[in-house]
């Protein structure tokens, strides 16, 4: 019986490599989003609200929701369940609204 | 593909999952040209969501149902002539001089590349799909609760998941696909939570024996959570999430048939997962904002109303898969296809062979009963706002609480999911009302029947300013201009 979602896909993924989540080092591995690299390192959060300041991350998984936002590479507002992870990028906290830069 | 760039396709499939799939490859191999465009790097939709090739998957059928039906399709796709656009979030459709569409794209992984993409048809597809339908408890906000779609989504294309031990709850089919996977997964799974009972089913034996392998699919799901010790809870729900800042334990309660909760009745179950949601809502802002008709489903969201051969109100337009209704992979195969040789027919005058298209029919009709029947199954009953409390938050990006909401609706006299959007802004962040917009029509509603939220919004999905400011800037009249896609 399968104890990893990896060792169930028969996954054998290229070499992980490293992304920072406010300073600390987290690994990815090549075809992971931003959201699921997080969740692999035990993070569920990395955005607070606007009003009341609690702490967010994914939560439909499919784009739909914005509860995943998050400032990659100095960007506010990205969808971390949509980014694709890539060797050095620098994931913060995103607090509030960032800036806005969508129209909707 | 058109004879040169600049012309248009006949045909643009909007969305890559099973519907759009099935609509692409028939109406292609009918002599169509056709371009199919989707939002992720991958087709497949959410039903066939899976690893990207770098994660090295040597076997992503073990995280799905039915994979051969897909692997054909695939197959089928790779052989015909279909312009494939992938990374392509579309924002609208509208119609252009003369009888032709404009289907309006942001580009990039998630919509936020600077160049937007306009792909212009005689006739289009619309196979968008669901998103989840969400009921907000006390607690439903803190990290480590996770759409049960969402849990399934991250698993599939990712191989994460949200915690160790997750507690699957809401109601509908999907909770025991999603518990079984998760378990399989390496999960533990304590319990799955479903508000409703499956009686519901035992009221249409003729339409449960006409689908044999609905039934199959069923029992493969509860085996797998037998063998995994996963217990299934019936006419409880998750009324209440502990912990500071992520997940500690759910309390759990009995509903009576109203999904009332019944006091004193609560249990705690420790965990530091919970994967949540209560059935699908069909995605069809698209084709409301062109006023397509709808019609309220059996359980109580709106879906495109269509004609015999999936066309909408609104004529070469056509819809397939859960646009329609919720109903799953099999019959969003049959109507896709049925959508695509109709369009086929449409445009070329072919006529397609009617045998086939006979079949198609009395397939989708047999499998339509059975989702009618299952919807009425899981239906939301009003009763579940009893497990609110005043500071429940109903909408997730505005932080607009039950409490709120009830004070619009009491004091203010609002009495639809409009209203009190306007006094609220409740359903005026982000996500455009998609997580909330069910239980601020329940509470708008006051106990009453509540009206369906509207589905119509002003843009599908958020569009960056600059493609709003140069919307008709001919990027994407041809397609072949259209950016490489990252994946
Ligand atoms: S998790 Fe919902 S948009 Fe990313």
């Amino acid at each position: 019986m399968a104890r990893t979602p990896a060792e169930l896909a028969g996954a054998h993924p290229g070499a992980s490599f490293e992304i920072t989540m406010d300073g600390r080092p987290v690994p990815a591995l090549p075809g992971q989003s931003v959201a699921a690299a997080l969740w692999s390192a035990g993070i569920l959060a990395w955005r607070t609200t606007r009003t009341t300041g609690r702490p967010r991350g994914a939560f439909c998984g499919i784009g739909q929701c914005y509860d995943c936002l998050a400032t990659i590479n100095g960007e506010p507002n990205r969808r971390a369940c949509l980014v694709p992870a890539r060797p050095g990028d620098v994931i913060t906290t995103q607090e509030g609204h960032g800036h806005a830069r969508i129209g909707v | 593909m058109p004879a040169s760039a600049s012309d248009p396709y006949d045909l643009a499939v909007i969305g890559a999952g099973c519907a759009g799939l099935a609509g692409a490859v028939a109406a292609a191999g009918h002599g169509l040209s056709v371009a199919l465009l989707d939002a992720s790097p991958q087709t497949g939709g959410q039903f066939y969501r899976h690893p990207a090739p770098a994660l090295g998957a040597a076997r992503p059928e073990a995280l799905h149902h039915d994979w051969p039906a897909f692997a054909a399709l695939r197959r089928r796709l790779e052989r015909s002539d279909v312009r494939q656009l992938s990374g392509h979030h579309v924002w609208a459709v509208t119609k252009e001089d003369g009888d032709l569409w404009a289907v309006h794209a942001a580009t990039g992984a998630d919509g936020a590349d600077e160049r937007p993409v306009r792909v212009r048809a005689r006739a289009v597809l619309l196979a968008t799909g669901a998103y989840e339908r969400q009921l907000p408890f006390p607690g439903w906000t803190l990290p480590g609760v996770v759409g049960a779609g969402g849990a399934q989504a991250m698993l599939k294309s990712g191989l994460v998941l949200p915690g160790r031990r997750i507690v699957v709850a809401g109601s509908g089919p999907l909770l025991l696909a999603v518990a079984s996977s998760l378990a399989a997964a390496g999960a533990q799974v304590p319990a799955v939570i479903e508000a409703s009972g499956y009686q519901g089913y035992a009221r249409h034996p003729r339409v449960l024996a006409a689908n044999p392998r609905k039934l199959a699919e069923a029992a493969v799901h509860g085996a797998a959570l037998l063998r995994h010790r996963v217990r299934l809870r019936t006419r409880s729900a998750v009324t209440e999430v502990h912990g500071t800042d992520r997940v500690s334990a759910v309390t759990v309660t009995r509903l009576d048939r109203d999904w009332r909760p019944v006091r004193g009745t609560g249990r705690r179950i420790a965990c530091d997962a919970l994967a949540v949601g209560h059935g699908l809502v069909p995605q069809i802002e698209l084709a409301t904002a062109l006023g397509c008709a709808t019609r309220t489903t059996a359980d109580g969201t709106l879906a495109l109303a269509l004609d015999g051969l999936q066309e909408t109100s609104v004529r070469g337009l056509w819809a397939a898969g859960e646009t329609g209704g919720v109903g799953g992979a099999e019959l969003a195969r049959a109507e896709g296809e049925l959508a695509g040789l109709a369009a086929a027919v449409r445009l070329h005058g072919h006529p397609v062979h009617g045998g086939r298209v006979r079949e198609l029919r009395r397939r989708r009709d047999r499998m339509r009963a059975f989702a009618e029947a299952m919807a009425v199954s899981h239906a939301p009953a009003a009763g579940w706002t009893g497990w609110l409390t005043d500071d429940t938050d109903v909408c997730r990006c505005e932080e607009v609480t039950a409490g709120r909401i009830r004070e619009a609706v009491t004091d203010l006299g609002a009495r639809d999911a409009h209203t009190v959007k306007l006094l609220t802004r409740a359903g005026m962040g982000w996500c455009q009302g998609r997580m909330c917009g069910t239980a601020a029509a329940c509470l708008a509603a006051g106990g009453g029947a509540a009206e369906p939220p509207a589905e119509r919004r002003p843009f599908a999905v958020p569009v960056p300013l600059s493609a709003l400011a140069s919307p008709d800037e001919p990027t994407g009249s041809r397609p072949d201009a259209a950016p490489p896609v990252d994946d």
